[in-house]
């Protein structure tokens, strides 16, 4: 697999990053090596093994439906959520307008 | 059940609709983080540092909201999967501090389901028909932005944000503004039972993305479009006859459908294209690196069922099976959960006081429910939730006409009286003086006099008129101010015009 200039800008556009017509140059072949490398991967064969979906054999912990039970993960701070946002009036975060 | 077909210039179309629902799943606590999910509160009062999407904040799932996904699977009778897995679907928009909302696309929770719904209420048995349902998925809601508070900037609330919801996605299989409407109103329904979503539209905790194409009958699926955010059962099945119009005009003017995402607008009652998403369809979804797969035990499985209340369809039929309900009736007390419990609350109050198995006293109990309390209550502008008669108080007026200390008419004004005042029923009784008249002597007199007045009559019915029975009836009550039980005046009337 490799990608062209055309889907790394793409990339590029989707992440929100706006890149130069010389770094789109320079990132074609940086993702194509990186690409490659990973691909080799694929010289493995894996026929019978279950793929893995974890790297600790352990389940996903689930917490009981408490409010603000753990005050690091809770609610009510608004003034700490606020804190660095670069715009924020009456309690809401400010951004530039969007509309439908 | 005739076919909903559209007429256009080149002959008829058919409607194919699908449906997603997004329904937020009762919980205190959000998907993924402890802030509070109650609605109305002050804005970001209820966000923590992971629904803000801090740096170094792991999301944690809430086992209830989980359980409730599980709950409203088995109760659409769908493939649970005790293997899932969480996926990170990518965007950039205010609403969504993480840069990703968390969902499930490859591995849902919940697989193929089904639910019936009635195309008819007058003939529940004989037009029903399956809707199919592929999957539910949780994910995290997004938060709610304010265009119209400042001239430049939105304003951002993320109260909503993490919020769990259920994402229930139908199959293709509606073929009609009304089977779409059934639809909708059906989930709403199981969903209330099972308590694993409130059901208020007004309040955003259920919308649906309305999938809408068009065909000639027999030919392949038409590509589709899809109208999000639809907040009540009435704009859903307007969407689809709104759009399928637009649909067939455009086809039949030379035009393509374009797949794309649009918007309802109830004041014109037409929908419109949301352009600006047009690049957002690349989501580049992959499993969340934060959350490890999802497994479920036997155990916890075992308590979603044992915890699943009778379900709408199965008490309806035990309605009119057991309890001896028509049909329709049955199909009207079970529709929403509020209106069940109502129900069973009076029939097993006026059981306990007649000393009677519930089974007699259904009927009479259902008949007063839906044709005399719904219509005070409609007048009223009031909800059964909000009746200040509760079903004690129901099953008091009940008594008192079954035992025939008041009438069927009196039993109007007695109820119309306990809307009014609070007042139990005996005690207006009472006080208002309405108790019926058994005394056969009193309403003898009141059947003398009558008969006395109607001489004519009477000879008329003696030669063979029998319909005038039924006037001497009425003119007894009358006489009687509507307080003389009718079982006496028949008796006498009877005896003396022999």
């Amino acid at each position: 697999m490799s990608v062209d200039k055309a889907t790394v800008a793409k990339i590029a556009s989707l992440a929100r990053l706006r890149m130069s017509d010389e770094e789109l140059d320079r990132m074609v072949p940086e993702f194509n090596n990186i690409l490659a490398w990973v691909e080799q991967l694929g010289e493995v064969d894996v026929t019978g093994i279950e793929p893995m979906t974890a790297v600790i054999p352990n389940s996903l912990r689930l917490r009981d439906d408490v409010v603000d039970a753990d005050p690091l993960t809770g609610g009510g701070k608004r003034d700490a959520v606020l804190a660095n946002a670069p715009a924020a009036e009456h309690g809401f975060f400010g951004v530039p307008k969007v509309i439908e | 059940m005739s076919e909903y077909r559209i007429q256009g210039a080149t002959g008829e179309w058919e409607v194919v609709i699908g449906l997603e629902v997004h329904a937020q799943v009762t919980s205190y606590s959000k998907l993924f983080s402890g802030a509070a999910t109650a609605f109305g509160a002050e804005p970001n009062s209820q966000v923590s540092l992971v629904d803000a999407a801090m740096p170094g904040m792991l999301p944690v799932p809430n086992r209830e909201c989980i359980r409730q996904a599980v709950r409203t699977g088995m109760a659409i009778n769908a493939q649970i999967n005790k293997w899932s897995r969480f996926d990170r679907k990518n965007y950039f928009y205010a609403d969504l501090p993480q840069g990703y909302q968390i969902s499930q696309l490859y591995h849902p929770l919940v697989g193929e389901g089904s639910l019936e719904v009635i195309l008819d209420d007058k003939d529940p048995e004989g037009s029903t028909k399956t809707i199919g349902i592929e999957r539910i998925h949780v994910e995290q809601d997004a938060g709610k932005l304010m265009h119209d508070q400042h001239p430049t900037m939105s304003y951002v609330d993320l109260n909503r944000s993490g919020v769990a919801l259920m994402e229930i996605v139908s199959r293709p299989d509606m073929r009609s503004p009304a089977e779409a409407g059934a639809y909708l109103a059906k989930l709403r329904s199981i969903l209330r039972y099972v308590g694993s979503c409130d059901g208020n539209m007004d309040q955003g905790s259920m919308r649906a993305d309305v999938n809408v194409s068009v065909r000639k009958p027999g030919e392949p699926f038409g590509t589709r479009t899809e109208t999000k955010n639809v907040n009540s059962v009435r704009f859903v099945m307007a969407v689809v006859e709104s759009e399928a119009r637009r649909q067939v005009d455009l086809i039949e003017s030379g035009g393509t459908v374009v797949q794309e995402t649009r918007l309802y607008d109830p004041d014109k009652n037409t929908t419109r294209s949301m352009r600006s998403k047009e690049d957002a369809h690349d989501y580049r979804y992959f499993p969340d690196p934060d959350l490890l797969p999802l497994e479920l035990d036997d155990a916890f499985l075992e308590e979603c069922r044992a915890s699943l209340p009778e379900l709408p369809d199965a008490k309806r039929h035990r309605y009119e099976t057991a309890l001896g309900l028509s049909a329709y009736a049955a199909g009207v007390l079970t529709a929403d959960v509020e209106t069940a419990r109502w129900f069973e609350a009076l029939v097993a109050a006026a059981a306990a006081k007649a000393g009677k198995p519930e089974a007699d006293l259904a009927k009479q109990a259902s008949n007063w429910l839906i044709s005399e309390l719904f219509g005070a209550l409609n007048k009223l502008g009031k909800s059964l939730g909000e009746s200040p008669v509760s079903p004690e108080d129901g099953a008091e007026l009940l008594a008192l006409i079954a035992d025939g200390t008041i009438s069927g008419s009196i039993a109007k004004q007695v109820l119309e009286k306990m809307l009014e005042t609070g007042d139990g029923a005996a005690t207006i009784v009472e006080r208002e003086g309405l108790k019926q008249e058994s005394d056969t002597g009193a309403i003898e007199a009141a059947v003398d006099g009558v008969l006395a007045a109607n001489g004519d009559k009477v000879e008329q019915y003696k030669g063979g008129k029998e319909a005038l029975f039924g006037f001497f009836v009425g003119q007894t009550m009358k006489a009687m101010q509507g307080k003389a039980n009718p079982q006496v005046v028949n008796e006498l009337l009877k005896k003396k015009l022999g």
